[in-house]
């Protein structure tokens, strides 16, 4: 019969080897099975098509695959609080951008995480770049025409937005704070609606990501002033920069990367990070990113430590815009 | 001739096994999900979609199509087997059609809810290929002061199709508008009446208290005593499987108009849907000789909505077709889809994509000739469901229910919540309050009140736009000419009474 001190120590030696066996197995071999990247968004929107790409590639380098989940809700910040929560083993990840990682903070005051806190920083994906879009038949014919006649008529003037926390509500607040004018934002459900009111003339101006924006821009059946970052973007190349338009502080795009929970052991980090990049530089994953009007980031934004600073950044950029609106 | 070519055109592609085998697999999945209680084409829509991505654009887009149009057919199957509407759209189905249900003419019933349904997609199906272009001009006259006005118009529908006190079923219309405040202010995003659960924060769905008010409601309803007789009514009396002559010539004029008023409203983004099957259930009602056969088992009751929600589940596509914007959140889904297959959709794609439009508009034929040939053999089935014990079939949709509600959000409140709206819904019932009016309330609430505080920002605060813009105009005249209508009849018979009692 087995001693009441032999069961002991022979559980405590499995329990020891055990501990031994998971503990470098998790960052050694990792991974070892199939990774679910929570997207915040629904099926079909920008971050998910984005995601869904970038990941097809990484799946492959990985050796395993990764289930997209789309959890949606307030804004992206119910599925950020469940990937916050989640085990940090490296099989639970978050496709993160501007709205749950940055516009979030001064908007949602009882936000359940923080980007920075709760989170390592894994890739920078994509960004899309915001238009600064208006009614064709809009009076002022370019952006220094549209900032003198907002400016002008502030009162008048109608600025849609996809909803609270949406990237145009956000950056349309940015460039209203740039332009120092406040017009009424008329709250829509959501892109499609607010792109609807803007093809009818009900609305007057907005701010949007480009993917929505280009069949409606090519048709005419709205107008661009500018896209807010500092390159020309190669699917509306007639449209100026802000820069080169005379706007050169509104700088935006809705960004997207991938983020682990916090505690995530770093040689997993380092792995994700790299079938990010590897993803990144794959001819059909950029070309596909470049249809859908998104910048991919250059070698040097790649790295998790470039992306911590961009989420530094970014809440840094967003807070004292959105702080007053909520 | 160009129509031709392009429709000729559009069969080519429909008709390619491939495309075929997916319109097939769209029209039975999109029956399994209306048929299904709880749940909704959104959930499904959004679940399939990563699996369209291997699939090539066109095929997938028909396939999503499919489910879309599919699940209106579906949907009327348990509001009129079991009173438990699967689909906003199919709320006022159960109205009449469950009480048809009771009087043994489920079969009916349901195969004049697929026969009204087929028409309906086939005249749609035809406008969107030859008016899809000038119809557009409607989605983009109708601003927020238009839509305000259509939602009043569409609540004063909910008071005209309730059977019983017009007072109560103002009150049920208002608790509807009250539970559709729950969530975030649109304006200023701050919580409203969502004491802090997360899960509320962005309202309350439409399936966790349509289950609760209607599936679980009845469910208790008919376990307490006095509903067992009920009970073995819907059971036994089952007479005929497929419509009388009389039937097909009392639903006929129901249909048409029915397919003419879900047409119109289709087209319109939004709500469309549900109100066009409120409006031709209030249009029939306001038409028939004898109003007080509705709610007791009409056949109108079924063959106008069921028609009028399947025309404008087709014509929904023309904003999507002829702008490229999404009206709904299914077609919000199908852009996804096109998206991902590097098609984005706009104003330009019925001349890029001639073959995914045109193959699309040719598919919803095959797909709703396909879905009448699944149906209508499928109602003997459905009939023969009725005869499960109770003790097994209620159970079962309980379970059904819950599946759906969860899988939803995968949100384990919601089922709570729903549980906690069977009792709330019980209540209701048990004192003669309709949860129709109430569901149509919280449909349209978020829309109503979205539209006011937009048209008002708008206007800066000036009511009168409501007025001065002609469209809404008219449609608030006809909202207070229907308000007069239904409440003059309340007015004279109270009269009558003062009167008898006098005389007595």
């Amino acid at each position: 019969m087995m001693s009441i001190r032999s069961l002991a120590g022979a559980c405590l030696s499995a329990f020891a080897a055990l501990g031994a066996f998971a503990v470098p197995a998790s960052a050694q071999n990792y991974p070892t099975r199939t990774i679910t990247m929570i997207v915040p968004f629904a099926a079909g929107g920008p971050t998910d098509v984005i995601s869904r790409i970038v990941t097809a590639h990484m799946a492959q380098t990985l050796g395993q695959s990764i289930v997209i989940e789309n959890v949606v809700g307030a804004g992206g910040t119910t599925a950020t609080t469940r990937a916050a929560r989640a085990a940090n083993d490296g099989y639970t990840l978050i496709t993160g951008h501007m709205g749950t990682h940055a516009a979030s903070v001064p908007l949602y005051p009882k936000l359940a995480y923080h980007p920075e806190k709760d989170f390592e920083p894994v890739a920078l994906l994509a960004g899309t770049p915001i238009l600064i879009l208006a009614r064709k038949d809009f009076p002022p014919k370019d952006l220094k025409e549209f900032v003198a006649y907002v400016k002008a008529n502030a009162e008048k003037v109608n600025a849609a937005h996809a909803g609270i926390g949406s990237v145009s509500h956000a950056s349309c607040e940015l460039l209203n704070s740039i332009l120092d004018v406040k017009p009424v934002g008329v709250p829509f459900n959501g892109t499609g609606p607010a792109m609807n009111a803007l093809v009818a003339g009900q609305v007057d101006y907005m701010c949007d990501q480009i993917v929505n924006a280009v069949p409606q821009i090519k048709a005419g059946t709205i107008k661009a002033y500018a896209v807010a970052t500092p390159e020309r973007n190669p699917s509306l190349p007639e449209v100026p920069t802000t820069t080169e338009a005379g706007l050169p502080a509104f700088q935006a795009q809705a960004w997207n990367a991938v983020f682990a929970p916090k505690g995530a052991s770093p040689a997993i980090i380092a792995t994700l990070n790299a079938a990010a990049i590897k993803a990144l530089d794959d001819d059909n994953v950029r070309k596909r990113l470049l249809d859908l009007g998104s910048v991919i980031p250059a070698p040097a934004n790649r790295t998790p430590e470039a992306l911590a600073t961009l989420v530094k950044n970014e809440i840094a950029k967003w807070t004292p815009v959105l702080k007053p609106a909520s | 001739m160009e129509l031709f070519a392009n429709l000729a055109h559009g069969f080519v592609v429909a008709f390619s096994p491939i495309n075929l085998l997916m319109c097939l697999i769209g029209a039975l999945v999109g029956t399994l999900v209306g048929v299904l209680p709880g749940i909704g084409t959104i959930a499904t829509v959004a679940m399939l979609l990563p699996i369209t991505f291997g699939l090539p654009p066109v095929g997938a887009l028909i396939m999503l199509a499919g489910i879309y149009y599919g699940a209106q057919y579906g949907g009327s199957t348990t509001s009129i087997l079991v009173n438990i509407p699967g689909e906003a759209t199919s709320v006022v189905t159960a109205l009449d059609g469950h009480q048809m249900a009771k009087q043994g003419r489920a079969g009916p019933a349901l195969a004049i809810a697929a026969i009204g349904s087929f028409f309906a997609g086939c005249v749609a199906t035809v406008l969107i290929a030859v008016l899809g272009a000038p119809l557009t001009k409607l989605a983009l006259a109708f601003g927020p002061a238009e839509y305000f006005s259509l939602m009043v118009l569409g609540l004063i529908f909910a008071v005209v199709l309730a059977k019983g006190s017009v007072l109560k079923a103002i009150a049920m219309i208002v608790f509807g508008l009250l539970l559709s405040m729950v969530g975030s202010d649109i304006e200023t995003g701050a919580s409203r009446m969502a004491f802090n659960i997360p899960e509320l924060a962005d309202g309350l769905g439409f399936a966790t208290v349509a289950m609760g008010v209607f599936g679980f409601a009845e469910i208790i309803r008919n376990l307490d005593h006095g509903a067992e007789m009920d009970r073995n009514l819907v059971q036994q009396k089952i007479t005929g499987l497929m419509p009388t002559r009389k039937d097909l010539i009392d639903s006929s004029p129901a249909i048409l108009r029915g397919t003419v008023l879900g047409s119109i409203l289709g087209i319109l983004p939004g709500g469309g849907a549900v109100i066009a099957s409120f409006a031709a259930y209030t249009l029939e009602k306001k038409l028939a000789k004898n109003p007080s056969r509705f709610g007791r088992g009409a056949i109108e009751g079924v063959a106008a909505p069921e028609s009028a929600n399947n025309a404008a589940a087709q014509t929904s596509f023309i904003p999507l077709l002829t702008l490229g914007i999404p009206p709904n959140a299914v077609m919000a889904l199908m852009v996804g889809a096109m998206t991902i297959h590097g098609i984005v959709p706009g104003p330009q794609v019925m001349q890029k994509q001639p073959d995914l439009v045109w193959g699309m508009i040719a598919s919803m034929w095959i797909g709703n000739l396909m879905l009448i040939i699944i149906n209508l053999p499928l109602v003997g089935i459905w009939v023969r469901l009725l005869r499960v014990p109770y003790r097994l079939m209620f159970p079962s949709i309980v379970v059904f229910c819950a599946i759906g509600i969860y899988s939803v959000n995968n949100a384990p409140v919601d089922v709570v919540l729903a549980g906690a709206f069977g009792l709330v819904g019980y209540w209701l019932i048990k004192h003669d309050f309709e949860p129709a009016p109430l569901l149509l309330g919280m449909v349209l609430g978020p829309l109503m009140e979205e539209n006011l505080r937009r048209a008002l920002l708008i206007s800066r605060g000036d009511w009168s736009v409501f007025l001065s813009r002609p469209l809404s105009a008219v449609l608030l005249a006809i909202a207070a000419g229907l308000l007069v209508l239904a409440v003059l009849p309340a007015l004279r018979a109270k009269r009558d009474e003062v009167f008898v009692e006098s005389e007595g």
